[in-house]
């Protein structure tokens, strides 16, 4: 960069011209982005001033902000939609299932990453093949198994949990186990040097170098569950089981007409992500990102 | 080598008695089996098995309660495919969706990406609001936009109100045969386009500046620039998510089942509803899991297609 001479001085002419071409674009750029960007709030922007206004009021203004703001539709939607419930069991849903998800997905992508024991190949382009099967193909036979043992007395939560759990399983596989290829293998190699046996490197050594893949996993598996419909719908029927999108699904059924109750549950149930999400934006955006070209 | 050669083999059980030989299966094969077991059969249970019974519960007259099969081959598939209108109709909208996804949110989400891409300050607020549609449950998303396409309190009718008109624009979407499925196809694309336009903005991020720069100092204007430059840069991202996006346009259900459950009258039935309501509603087990393998084959096609795209030099 201490050459001053003619690459400077075309770097410079190109800089210049790009600048003075750009900044003429860019309002093109703005314009159509801010559009796009309407789109995208406008619709959430309704649904959250529907929520503090009385029935009444959306009856005259159902899209304009609130002339009055009414806070009442939060706790009767939370009572009669019986938040207090759904919230807890959506909450075990998720953490359970993205503890067993990284416990049992980090264990095996260690082995099959690292170990490479007999038959690795072989399970690889299983969990390969098993990701392209789509849940259309078993659905059927795997509700009679899951009434089977739901007969047996097993507790339904658990087993939607293991349905998740198995779901997510070649995602979690692929996405761990490219982390910790990526990681050089002296340090673990160190460590054993030093005396420690093969759950200790796993834990002390390699879990810490790969806390993004398992943030990454943590975050796609839990948005999954909180957002999931299909499978809870299928194997959930205990009211006081639901998860909050079941128990929604049923609430607004029943108070169809009633915008303020049903929009004030909308924004109970995205609250929580979105939280998260602006606390997170960066790890969510290509967390998602890449949960989605590696499956 | 000779010498290597002529050691004899071990039997197990002299292997056994080996101490080495012992800590090294231990360590190498052993410790790792038990490491992958867990989840292996977790995903044997759930996925593996099950598909296979949904092979063999297509081939039978199963309803899905008591013990009452009985085999009957491909008849299940027959009525399927030959007679069954429903099904034919369902399959036509699946088509349509997927028309509809391999387009729309195509071109919106590398418009999107190239004008952001562009951008050097505020970017990362447009990404993230633009992605916020994505991380909403569908149920929410649904719940939303049943309010604002209501005939009477919606965008329409607000619309009619403001150009002095009555029921142009302030119709039924969800509830006539004409819009219904389009209308869907609409909610989920709104939920869906940002999460591909952050895919291909990533990709695009990954080009070297200096690619542009070269097509600048070659007159390229932004059409030529965004052809020559962005597009190859991208091309695989973009191939990849086409195979992906037509596999799941046969796999749509959540958007659909939570607006119209397929109606009025057939009008958004897709393959994927009319299994549900096959399976779980009316008692068909056999006949809805030869629906699942159906669509299945379906699946398995779209990615044969891609893999030979690939095989023969399609770079994706």
């Amino acid at each position: 960069m201490t050459a001053i001479g003619k690459v400077s001085l075309q770097d410079a002419v190109l800089q210049r011209g790009r600048s003075r071409e750009r900044s003429r674009l860019l309002v093109f750029n703005h314009a159509v982005l801010l559009l796009l960007t309407a789109f995208a709030i406008v619709p959430l922007l309704v649904l959250a001033f529907n929520s503090v206004k009385t029935n009444l009021e959306i009856g005259q203004n159902p899209l304009g902000p609130p002339i009055n703001i009414v806070t009442d539709n939060f706790p009767n939607a939370w009572a009669r939609g019986h938040f207090a419930t759904t919230m807890g069991n959506s909450i075990i849903y998720v953490v359970a299932t993205i503890a067993a998800e990284l416990v049992f997905g980090g264990l095996a992508a260690y082995a099959l990453a690292r170990k490479k024991p007999p038959g690795s190949d072989a399970l690889m382009l299983y969990f390969l093949v098993a990701s392209t099967i789509p849940l259309w193909m078993y659905i059927v036979p795997l509700f009679v198994q899951i009434n089977a043992l739901k007969r047996l007395g097993i507790d339904a939560r658990f087993l939607l949990i293991m349905v998740y759990v198995a779901g997510n399983a070649p995602l979690t596989i692929f996405l761990l186990r490219s982390y910790m290829i990526d990681l050089p293998s002296e340090l673990e190699d160190a460590a054993r040097v030093d005396g420690a046996n093969e759950f200790q490197v796993l834990t002390r050594i390699v879990i810490p170098l790969t806390m993004p893949g398992f943030l990454t996993v943590g975050l796609v598996v839990g948005l999954g569950v909180w957002n999931e419909f299909l499978l809870a719908l299928t194997f959930i029927h205990d009211p006081n089981q639901y998860p909050v999108t079941t128990s929604f699904y049923k609430f607004v059924d029943r108070f169809d007409r009633d915008w303020a109750l049903t929009s004030a549950g909308a924004v109970i149930i995205i609250f929580p992500v979105m939280v998260l999400f602006l606390a997170l934006q960066r790890q969510f955006i290509n967390g998602l990102a890449e949960g989605g070209i590696k499956t | 080598m000779a010498v290597l050669t002529q050691k004899k083999p071990k039997t197990l059980f002299e292997k056994f008695n080996d101490a080495t030989w012992r800590r090294k299966f231990v360590t190498n094969v052993l410790i790792p089996w038990i490491f992958i077991l867990p989840l292996l059969l977790i995903h044997i249970y759930v996925v593996a098995i099950p598909a296979v019974q949904g092979i063999y519960m297509s081939l039978t007259d199963w309803t899905g309660v008591g013990m009452n099969v009985e085999y009957i081959g491909l008849e299940n598939y027959r009525e399927l495919l030959f007679e069954d209108d429903k099904f034919g109709k369902a399959l036509g909208n699946n088509i349509i969706w997927m028309i509809f996804f391999l387009t729309v949110p195509f071109v919106l989400a590398l418009f999107a990406a190239t004008m952001l891409s562009q951008i050097k300050r505020g970017g990362m607020i447009y990404r993230s609001i633009l992605f916020i549609p994505y991380v909403l449950a569908s149920v929410v998303t649904i719940t939303i936009w049943k309010n604002l396409l209501n005939p009477q309190r919606g965008i329409g009718a607000a619309l009619d109100k403001m150009l002095g008109l009555e029921d142009v624009f302030g119709i039924a979407y969800l509830g006539r045969s004409e819009t219904a499925l389009m209308s869907i196809a609409f909610i989920d694309n709104w939920h869906f386009w940002g999460f591909l336009m952050i895919l291909f903005l990533a990709a695009m991020q990954a080009i070297p500046p200096v690619l542009y720069d070269a097509a600048k100092i070659d007159g390229a204007n932004r059409w030529q620039e965004f052809r020559h430059v962005t597009m190859p840069g991208i091309r695989p991202v973009v191939l990849f998510m086409f195979m992906m996006v037509a596999i799941w346009s046969f796999l749509a259900f959540d958007y659909i089942f939570l607006s119209t459950q397929g109606g009025p009258g057939g009008a958004s039935e897709v393959i994927a509803t009319l299994l549900y309501k096959n399976a779980f509603f009316r008692f068909e087990a056999g006949y809805g899991a030869a629906m699942g393998v159906v669509i299945s084959i379906f699946a398995g096609f779209i990615i044969m297609i891609f893999v030979t795209l690939r095989r023969r030099g399609w770079d994706i």
